[in-house]
C-alpha cells in the first residue's frame, strides 16, 4: 500500500496553476525523486504536502489518512520530516539542540515538568540527548554536538539538516535539494546517507537537479514541467524520455 | 547515559544539573546576599535592595518573551499592575476583602498569565515593530482603565491600605528585612525553574521560534500554543512581582505602572545582556539600585553641599527627577559600547559580531 499518495493535486497564484492535476503514490521503503526544470513546482509540491500551502483542490493522504488541510505541525506530528532549499537550521541554537527540537514531537514532557525537571522529564531528556547523539554519530557530525550550527561547513549544515529532520523518526523524509552546493565528495557520502536512510525502513521523497545523484538511487522518478507531470517511470526509463528531454533542453535538441 | 559520557566526555549531557564550581559560586552569593540586612541596619537601603526583587522579577518574565522567544514587548508594566491591582482589591479595606497574602500570590499569577494569553492571542500573527506597538497600546490602556474604573479601582487615588503579608503570627509591617528574605526566596525559586525552562523541550522550542519561526513549525512545533506559553508564563512573573509590590508600598495608584516601568525593565535585560540569566540578574540589580539607592543618596549629598556652600540650586535638587535622563544615557551608552550587555549570553554576542563583520 502506498504511503503517500496524491489525487489530483492543484494549486493556482491568481491565474498560475504552480501544480496541475497531479496524482502520484510513494510506496513505504522508496527512494522516490521529483525532478523538473526550475519553477517547474516541485518545492510546491513539498509545500502542499507540508501544510504550507491548502492545495486548490485535490487531496493528500498518508498512510491511510486524510492530511490535506493539517498545518505544518500536525504534519510533522504524523510522521512527515523535510528539509529546505536554503538551508534552515537555528544558526544560534547549537547542533544538539538543533537535533533535540527536531526531536519535538517525540518528547512529551509537560511545561510543569521542564520547569521542575520532573523525573519523567530527565528520563527522557537523558535519553533524547542519547538518540540525538546517535543520529549525530551516523551522521559524522557528532564532534560538531556543541557547536552552533550557524559555525558548521556548508556540507555539514546539510546533513545537520537532514538529522534534525529524521530525529523524530519520521515515516516520511521530505529532502528539497539536499546536494545543492556540495562538491563530489560530499555528493558521494550524500548518496550513501540517503541509502542508508531508506535502509533503516524511511522512505525517501527527494527533490535534486544532480542527475547523477537522483538517476543512482531513486527506485522511481516524476518529472514535472510547468506544475504538470510529463512523465515518471523507472531512471532509466525517465532518462531516455523524448519529452524530458524537450523540457530539459528545449525542441529539436 | 553513563555510557554516552564516557564516549564523549565533552559534551554537556547533564547541562541541566550543576557544575561543582557553579554550585560553590552560587552558594557563597547566597551567604553574601543572605548576611546584607544583618550587616546592614539602614533601613532605607534594605528597602531598596528589597525594591531590586520585583525589578528582577519583572526583568526574567520580560526575558522569557523577549529574550527567549524573540517577541518584542514594550507594555510589560501592563501585567504588573493586573498583579498588584488583583492582590490590592482583593487584600484591602476596598471592597473589604482579605485574601491570604500566600493564596494571592499564586491566583495574581494565573490571573496575570491569563491576561498574557488575552493580550498574546490576537497579536500571535504579528512580529518584531507590529507587535511591539500593540504591546505598546496594551500597557497604555491598562493604566486608563485603573484610572477610569473608579467603582473598582479607586480611579486616580488608588487602593490603599494594602493588607501586609503575615507568617503565623508574625506580621511583615514596615520592616523592610522580611520582604528582602521574601523577594530573595521567590528569586532563587524562578533561578532553578528558569534555568529548567531554558534547558527542556519548551524552552529550545522558544528559541526555535526565535531563530526560525517556519522551520520550527515544521519540526512539529506548535507555534501558537508555545508563543502563548511565553506570554503567560511571562506575564505570570509580573503577576508575582505585583503582589509582593502592592503589600510592601501597601498603597498603589494606576501612576506607578506607566510606561516608564516597562522602559525601566526593557532597559534592564538589554544593559545585562539579554537571554542570558546571569546578564538579566546584573542589569537588573544595577539599574535597580540606581533608581532606588544611588540617585536618592546623590540627591541628600547635592543637597548636603548646596547647604554647606549657600548654592540655592543644589539645595532643592531633585536628581531622582533626572532618572529617565540618566537611563537614557545608559541605554546610548551601552547601544555604542556594549551592544551585546554587560553579561551577554554567547549567543547574542556571536550573532552581534557577525553582523558587524558583514556589515
Amino acid at each position: 500500500m502506498a504511503l503517500l499518495s496524491l489525487r489530483e493535486l492543484t494549486k493556482s497564484f491568481g491565474g498560475l496553476s504552480a501544480v496541475k492535476n497531479l496524482t502520484f503514490d510513494v510506496a513505504e521503503g522508496a527512494i522516490i525523486s521529483l525532478i523538473g526544470p526550475n519553477g517547474a513546482g516541485k518545492s510546491t509540491v513539498f509545500n502542499l504536502i507540508t501544510g504550507i500551502y491548502r492545495p486548490t483542490s485535490g487531496s493528500i493522504g498518508f498512510a491511510g489518512r486524510d492530511i490535506t488541510n493539517l498545518k505544518p505541525n500536525a504534519v510533522a506530528d504524523f510522521g512527515i520530516m523535510r528539509t529546505f532549499q536554503n538551508i534552515r537550521l537555528f544558526a544560534y541554537m547549537t547542533v544538539l539542540e538543533n537535533v533535540l527540537v527536531g526531536r519535538h514531537v517525540r518528547m512529551h514532557a509537560t511545561p510543569w515538568g521542564d520547569a521542575l525537571h520532573s523525573p519523567y522529564q530527565r528520563r527522557e531528556e537523558d535519553a533524547c540527548r542519547e538518540r540525538a547523539m546517535e543520529l549525530l554519530e551516523w551522521f559524522g557530525i557528532a564532534r560538531y554536538a556543541t557547536d552552533w550550527a550557524r559555525n558548521l561547513p556548508y556540507g555539514m549544515q546539510r546533513r545537520l539538516e537532514i538529522a534534525r529532520a529524521l530525529a523524530s523518526e519520521p515515516k516520511l523524509l521530505l529532502l528539497d535539494e539536499p546536494a545543492a552546493g556540495t562538491n563530489p565528495a560530499e555528493k558521494a557520502g550524500l548518496m550513501k546517507l540517503v541509502q542508508s536512510i531508506r535502509g533503516r525502513g524511511v522512505t525517501v521523497l527527494l527533490i535534486e537537479h544532480d542527475m547523477k545523484l537522483v538517476m543512482g538511487i531513486s527506485d522511481y522518478v516524476h518529472v514535472l514541467d510547468y506544475g504538470e507531470e510529463i512523465a515518471h517511470g523507472k531512471p532509466e526509463q525517465v532518462r531516455h524520455d523524448q519529452r524530458v528531454i524537450e523540457a530539459y533542453l528545449g525542441k529539436g535538441a | 547515559m553513563r555510557a554516552l559520557a564516557r564516549r564523549f566526555p565533552s559534551l554537556p549531557l547533564g547541562l541541566h544539573r550543576y557544575r561543582l564550581d557553579q554550585l560553590v559560586g552560587g552558594a557563597i552569593v547566597v551567604v553574601a546576599l543572605l548576611l546584607v540586612p544583618v550587616l546592614d541596619s539602614n533601613v532605607s537601603q534594605i528597602s531598596a535592595f528589597a525594591d531590586a526583587g520585583y525589578v528582577l522579577l519583572l526583568a526574567f518574565g520580560l526575558n522569557i518573551v523577549v529574550g527567549y522567544t524573540g517577541l518584542l514587548v514594550l507594555g510589560y508594566a501592563a501585567f504588573f499592575a493586573i498583579g498588584a491591582y488583583t492582590y490590592g482589591m482583593l487584600a484591602s479595606p476596598q471592597f473589604n476583602l482579605h485574601y491570604n497574602f500566600w493564596l494571592m500570590l499564586v491566583v495574581s499569577a494565573l490571573v496575570a498569565a491569563a491576561f498574557g494569553v488575552l493580550l498574546g492571542a490576537p497579536t500571535l500573527r504579528l512580529r518584531g515593530d507590529y507587535l511591539a506597538i500593540v504591546t505598546l497600546g496594551f500597557g497604555e490602556i491598562v493604566p486608563q482603565l485603573l484610572r477610569n474604573l473608579d467603582k473598582f479601582t479607586n480611579g486616580p487615588n488608588g487602593i490603599v491600605a494594602i493588607d501586609q503579608p503575615s507568617i503565623g503570627s508574625y506580621s511583615f509591617g514596615f520592616n523592610p528585612v522580611p520582604y528582602y528574605y521574601l523577594y530573595f526566596v521567590v528569586i532563587c525559586v524562578c533561578l532553578v525553574l528558569l534555568n529548567n525552562l531554558r534547558h527542556s523541550r519548551l524552552g529550545r522550542a522558544w528559541m526555535a521560534i526565535r531563530e526560525d519561526e517556519l522551520a520550527a513549525e515544521h519540526m512539529g512545533i506548535d507555534t501558537t500554543g508555545v508563543k502563548l506559553l511565553a506570554f503567560s508564563i511571562g506575564s505570570a512573573f509580573a503577576g508575582v512581582a505585583g503582589v509582593i509590590y502592592a503589600s510592601k508600598v501597601t498603597t498603589i495608584s494606576p501612576d506607578d505602572f506607566q510606561f516608564q516601568v516597562s522602559v525601566m525593565i526593557l532597559l534592564a535585560i538589554v544593559l545585562g545582556g539579554i537571554g542570558n540569566l546571569v546578564g538579566v540578574l546584573v542589569g537588573g540589580t544595577i539599574i535597580a539600585l540606581l533608581n532606588f539607592l544611588v540617585l536618592p543618596q546623590a540627591s541628600n549629598w547635592a543637597h548636603a553641599i548646596g547647604d554647606k556652600f549657600g548654592i540655592g540650586a543644589l539645595q532643592g535638587l531633585d536628581l531622582t527627577n533626572y532618572h529617565f535622563m540618566l537611563f537614557g544615557l545608559i541605554l546610548v551608552l551601552v547601544m555604542l559600547f556594549r551592544p551585546e550587555g554587560l553579561v551577554p549570553s554567547a549567543t547574542v554576542r556571536a550573532e552581534l559580531r557577525a553582523e558587524q563583520e558583514t556589515a
